[in-house]
C-alpha cells in the first residue's frame, strides 16, 4: 500500500503537488491524469524519489520512504519511462537484466528470468536477446522498457506516459498487453498520461490531477458517468463514445430482474408462472441456483405431461455469456444466433440476467444520449 | 641520396630516433589521456564551473609548443621529463574536452532510466556515460596523439633527441634528405597510430553504438 500523507512540492515558488492524499492499495491499477502541469509526473517521480518531496511524507508498506536509502527503494520499483530510455550499449538481455544484475543475481538466474520475460511479450529469447535497442522498432523496444521494470519483480511499477511517443496502433496493442500483465501479475500499477481514452481502458482507478490537487479519484466508470468537476467533464469531452461503449461488459447492460424456477418445479405452476408475468420462457435453476437451462412454453405444450418436473424437458444447450463478457460481443452474439435473450451467467455458473434486444437498445441509447439514470 | 644510402648511413640514428619519439607520444599521451579522463570526469559533475575553467585550460593551448618547452627548459633543464610534461598537457585538452562533452551529450532520458533502475552515480557513470561517451572520447584520444606525434619533434629543439634531430639538423645544414628523412616517419607514425586507435574502437564499440551517433 502506498500512502501520500500531506504531501507538498515546490519548484521555487511554485506549488506543483499541494497538501495531496492520495492511498493507492496493493494490486491496484491506478493512473494518474490531468492536464499539463497539473503534477501527475511529479506526484509519480516522488515515489522513487526521483523527484524530492518538500513536505509530507510517502509511506510504503507504513515505511517512510525518506528512510530508505533511495538506491536501494529504486531497486524494488519498477520504473518506465516516455523516451523509454533503453542502453544503447547494452543487448537487449543486458538491458531487461540490469536490475537483477544490480541486485546480484545469479548469471544462471538472470537468464532465466530474460527467456520468461520475453516470452510473456512473444519476442523469443534467440531472435531479440543479442540484440541491440537501435535494431529494434519503437513499440518493441517500450516492450522491453516494461520488461526491464518487472524484471527483479518489484510489487510496484511506475510508467510515466509510456506509450505517450507511439503510434495509436502500437500504443492500443501495448496497453492491451500491460492491462494483461497487470491481471497476471497482482502488481501494483501508477500510470500517468493525459489520454482519458487511455486511463478508462487501463485504470481500476482513475485520479484526475489539476494544480497539484485531485480533484477527483474514482472507477473509470464512475468518472465517466459522474465528473466531479467541470474540468473532468471537459477532459472527458475528448473521449470518444465508442470506447466507453467497447468498455461496457455484459454485467452493465444486463437485465438483472430475472424469473428462475427450481428444476423441481412441476410443468403446470410453471406454466402459471409464465402465464401470471406475460413471459414464455423461464430460467431453471438447481437448488443451488445454478443455471440448468431453460424452458419454453412451447416446449412444455410439445413434450410435457401433465405433474411431470421441468428438469426433464429444460432445454439446457442455450446460449449463454459471462458477465464480464464485452457488451459488444454479446450483442453481436444475439444478433448472430437470433435468439430472443441471452443468459448471463456469474464466474460461479448462477444466473445474473438476460441480455435482450430492449437491453441493447437501452446500451446504445445511453452511448448516444447519456446515460438516462 | 637514394633511400637506400640514406638508411645505410642513418638507419641506426633513425631507428633510435624512432624509438624515442614513440616512447615521448606514448608516455605523453599516456599520462595525459588518464589526467583528461580524471578532470573531464569530475568536470562533467560540475557542468556550472567547467563554463569557466574549460575556457582557461583552452588558453593553455593556444601557448606555442616552442614558448611552452622553453620555459619548463628553464625550470625543469634538459631532461626528458621537461618534454614529457609540454607533451601531456598539450595532449590532455583534446581528451579532456571529449570527454566533459561525450558525458553530457549523453541523452537526459537514458540516465534517468539508469538512476530509475537503483544505479549509484559510479554505476551510472561506469555502466551508462562512460561507455556512452567512448566514441568521443576515442576520437579525442586520436587527435592528441596525432598531434603529439608532431609536437614531439620539439624535443629536439633542447637537444633530446626523437625525430626532430633530423628535421632540425637538416634544416641547420640546409640538407633537404635529413629533413624529409625525420618528417617521413613521422608523418607515417601519426598515420599508423590513427588508424590503430580506429582499429580498436571499432573493435570495443558494441553494435547498438555503431551507425547512427
Amino acid at each position: 500500500m502506498i500512502v501520500y500523507e500531506n504531501v507538498s512540492k515546490k519548484y521555487n515558488d511554485v506549488t506543483v503537488v499541494d497538501n495531496l492524499n492520495l492511498t493507492i492499495n496493493d494490486g491496484e491499477f491506478v493512473v494518474l491524469i490531468g492536464p499539463s502541469g497539473c503534477g501527475k509526473t511529479t506526484t509519480l517521480k516522488m515515489i522513487n524519489r526521483l523527484n524530492k518531496i518538500n513536505e509530507g511524507n510517502i509511506y510504503i508498506d507504513n515505511q517512510n520512504i525518506l528512510d530508505v536509502d533511495a538506491v536501494e527503494l529504486r531497486r524494488k520499483i519498477g520504473y518506465v519511462i516516455q523516451q523509454i530510455g533503453l542502453f544503447p550499449n547494452m543487448t537487449i538481455e543486458e538491458n531487461i537484466s540490469v536490475v537483477p544484475r544490480l541486485l546480484k543475481w545469479s548469471k544462471e538466474k538472470c537468464k532465466q528470468r530474460v527467456h520468461e520475460l520475453l516470452e510473456m511479450v512473444n519476442m523469443p529469447y534467440e531472435e531479440n536477446a543479442k540484440k541491440y535497442p537501435n535494431e529494434l522498432s519503437g513499440g518493441q523496444q517500450q516492450r522491453i522498457g516494461v520488461l526491464r521494470a518487472l524484471a527483479a519483480e518489484p510489487p510496484i511499477i511506475l510508467m510515466d506516459e509510456p506509450f505517450g511517443a507511439l503510434d495509436p496502433i502500437t500504443r492500443d496493442a501495448l496497453q492491451d498487453e500491460v492491462k494483461a500483465l497487470h491481471k497476471k501479475l497482482h502488481k501494483t500499477f501508477i500510470f500517468v498520461t493525459h489520454d482519458m481514452d487511455e486511463a478508462v481502458k487501463l485504470a481500476d482507478r482513475i485520479v484526475f490531477m489539476s494544480k497539484g490537487k485531485v480533484l477527483q479519484a474514482a472507477t473509470p466508470e464512475e468518472m465517466l458517468n459522474k465528473p466531479e468537476d467541470p474540468i473532468i467533464r471537459n477532459f472527458m469531452g475528448k473521449l470518444s463514445y465508442s470506447r466507453y461503449c467497447n468498455d461496457l461488459t455484459c454485467a452493465d447492460v444486463m437485465k438483472k430482474r430475472i424469473l428462475t424456477v427450481l428444476e423441481t418445479k412441476k410443468t403446470l405452476e410453471s406454466v402459471e408462472l409464465m402465464k401470471h408475468k406475460e413471459i414464455d420462457s423461464i430460467i431453471v435453476v438447481d437448488h443451488e441456483d445454478k443455471f440448468k437451462g431453460i424452458v419454453t412454453i412451447q416446449n412444455i405444450r410439445e413434450h410435457g405431461k401433465a405433474g411431470e418436473t421441468i428438469s426433464r424437458i429444460t432445454e439446457s444447450n442455450v446460449d449463454t455469456v459471462s458477465v464480464s463478457t464485452n457488451a459488444k460481443d454479446a450483442f453481436d452474439k444475439l444478433i448472430e444466433t437470433n435468439v430472443d435473450y441471452l443468459v448471463v451467467l456469474n464466474p460461479d455458473k448462477t444466473a445474473a440476467g438476460i441480455i435482450t434486444r430492449t437491453s441493447m437498445t437501452k446500451a446504445l441509447a445511453s452511448v448516444v444520449w447519456g446515460d438516462a439514470e | 641520396m637514394t633511400p637506400f644510402k640514406f638508411l645505410e648511413i642513418y638507419g641506426e640514428k633513425l631507428l633510435i630516433a624512432i624509438l624515442v619519439h614513440l616512447e615521448y607520444v606514448f608516455v605523453s599521451v599516456g599520462i595525459g589521456f588518464i589526467i583528461a579522463l580524471i578532470l573531464g570526469i569530475l568536470l562533467s559533475r560540475t557542468p556550472k564551473i567547467s563554463k569557466i575553467i574549460i575556457p582557461v585550460i583552452g588558453v593553455f593551448q593556444t601557448i606555442p609548443g616552442l614558448v611552452f618547452i622553453g620555459v619548463l627548459f628553464m625550470y625543469l633543464g634538459m631532461k626528458p621529463i621537461t618534454v614529457i610534461i609540454a607533451l601531456s598537457i598539450y595532449a590532455l585538452f583534446p581528451i579532456l574536452k571529449n570527454t566533459y562533452t561525450g558525458i553530457l551529450s549523453v541523452d537526459e532520458s537514458v540516465k534517468e532510466a539508469a538512476r530509475g533502475c537503483g544505479m549509484t552515480n559510479m554505476q551510472i557513470l561506469f555502466k551508462v556515460e562512460l561507455p556512452l561517451a567512448m566514441s568521443a572520447i576515442f576520437s579525442g584520444l586520436r587527435m592528441s596523439t596525432i598531434y603529439t606525434v608532431s609536437w614531439a619533434v620539439l624535443a629536439a629543439m633542447i637537444g633530446l633527441g626523437g625525430l626532430g634531430e633530423f628535421i632540425y639538423r637538416g634544416i641547420d645544414t640546409n640538407n633537404n634528405v635529413l629533413i624529409v628523412g625525420g618528417a617521413l616517419p613521422a608523418a607515417v607514425i601519426a598515420i599508423i597510430l590513427g588508424l590503430l586507435i580506429d582499429c580498436i574502437q571499432k573493435k570495443i564499440t558494441p553494435r547498438g553504438l555503431k551507425g547512427g551517433k
